[in-house]
């Protein structure tokens, strides 16, 4: 048992190296998706004619989640439509399915979170910071990030089986993350307000059920999906 | 005919209900008045809903350990006619919502709960749609199933409790299970629940035999 697990880590940790080296030597995928992530907040600034920091809280919470939702089903989606045929029946001989859905989950979960990050920092530039919790807010962003890439990453995978895999990445993915969506903007709009801690702990912790069930749930079917 | 009893007997309890629910005497209560004569019909489709898609998931859970086609159709079908009832369900929730709080839909929790929950199985079968060989399109539905399945039920039962409903029962709204529903009304109710849950795995049972029949037609047609 102890032996598996050990050999789960190394699979898990190669892969994610094999992920960002990839990611660097191809680097006009990340780019497009900063940039892609600069361009929507400037269409937000400009749609709304906004001459710094008029925005409301409710609108600033809103319109930030939503930004962050479209770049991570974007940047999620090609998770596993841009391993080619050959990759995918390359790598089947070498690892296992769990190895590979864990590692795409930890590689995605980094990935969404400079995303974030990046999103928030250029987003309180050109569009205001109303926020008065920091820490908080960084946390419900890091809990959005894991969440956001737990989720997407195994319907990524189910929708790349299929031939219109981009509009399915959409619908597939909508409605397993609008229950999540809403208790991170419970959470952040709390974090903004600079409510105290304890009034988002409920949240917190049901993020982390839906989290949790999310792996396990992943762990478990990949091996049937990636059998082919 | 020994195996075909409990359809007997939900034609019977669907006959009794449809009258004793529109003719019986029921508590008069403020604000629900007569309306409240739709726990006899709106509440059972969501019981049949959760039963039937349980079913589905089953089926899923059985497909992926030994892939038959009875198992693959069993579950889609399943998980039509739980959508069915999930459809019938929102709209007599919906009729019932105008009369008692003023809107078709008032951003009740329960409410847009069930409404993603519906989308995401109108997402199944898009999926589904999609795929052109059987095989695969049957396993991948089945993952997408059990994973849907796994994000539904946090949905449905935790996050209406985090937020009040304006559900009875919730938020300080009276709920027919503990003092308003007299025993008349639970002659009524209880036989509902199980009549149409009933009347959901019978039409299921029909449906999907008929199903597995047409694809042995094909097959020898084929052949």
């Amino acid at each position: 048992m102890r032996q598996t697990t050990k050999v789960l880590l190394r699979e898990v940790l190669y892969l994610m190296q094999k992920d960002f080296v990839l990611e660097w030597r191809q680097k006009y995928a990340f780019n497009g998706m900063l940039l892609y992530v600069g361009s929507t907040v400037f269409i937000c600034y400009l749609s709304f004619g906004l001459r710094g920091g008029t925005l409301g809280v409710p609108v600033w919470n809103a319109l930030f989640w939503i930004i962050l939702l479209f770049t991570s089903v974007n940047a999620i989606a090609k998770s596993f439509m841009q391993e080619n045929k050959g990759r995918l029946l390359y790598l089947y001989t070498l690892v296992s399915p769990q190895g590979v859905i864990l590692a795409k989950i930890a590689y995605n979960t980094c990935l969404m979170l400079i995303l974030a990050l990046l999103c928030y920092l250029f987003y309180a530039v050109v569009i205001g910071n109303p926020v008065q919790d920091d820490a908080m807010f960084l946390a419900t962003i890091l809990l959005g990030a894991v969440g956001f890439s737990t989720s997407l990453t195994m319907i990524s995978g189910i929708a790349a089986k299929a031939s219109n895999s981009s509009t399915l990445m959409a619908i597939l993915s909508f409605p397993v993350i609008i229950p999540m969506l809403l208790m991170l903007m419970k959470m952040s709009k709390n974090a903004i307000d600079g409510l105290d801690r304890a009034a988002s702990t409920d949240e917190l912790t049901t993020l982390l059920a839906i989290n949790a069930i999310v792996v396990t749930v992943s762990y478990i079917l990949f091996p049937y999906l990636w059998r082919n | 005919m020994q195996k075909n009893w409990w359809k007997v007997v939900t034609v019977l309890l669907l006959v009794y209900i449809i009258v004793a629910g529109f003719l019986n005497d029921v508590p008069r209560l403020a604000i629900l008045n007569e309306s409240i004569r739709n726990t006899y019909f709106h509440v059972p489709m969501w019981f049949g809903m959760i039963l039937l898609l349980l079913i589905s998931v089953v089926y899923a859970i059985k497909y992926l350990k030994t892939p038959t086609l009875r198992n693959d159709i069993i579950s889609t079908e399943a998980a039509r006619i739980g959508l069915l009832f999930g459809v019938l369900g929102i709209i007599t929730g919906m009729g019932w919502a105008r009369v008692t709080w003023g809107e078709f839909w008032s951003n009740d929790p329960k409410q847009n709960a069930s409404a993603i929950g519906l989308l995401m199985y109108f997402a199944y079968f898009v999926l589904r749609g999609s795929f052109a060989e059987q095989q695969q399109r049957a396993r991948i539905s089945a993952v997408y199933n059990i994973f849907a399945y796994a994000a539904l039920i946090p949905l449905l039962f935790i996050l209406p409790r985090l937020t009040d409903s304006l559900h009875p029962g919730n938020g300080g709204n009276p709920g027919f299970g503990t003092y308003d529903m007299d025993s008349k009304m639970r002659m009524v109710f209880y036989p509902a629940v199980i009549a149409w849950t009933l009347l959901g795995v019978w039409i299921l049972n029909v449906k999907s035999r008929f199903e597995i029949l047409k694809q042995k037609m094909y097959e020898h047609a084929h052949a």
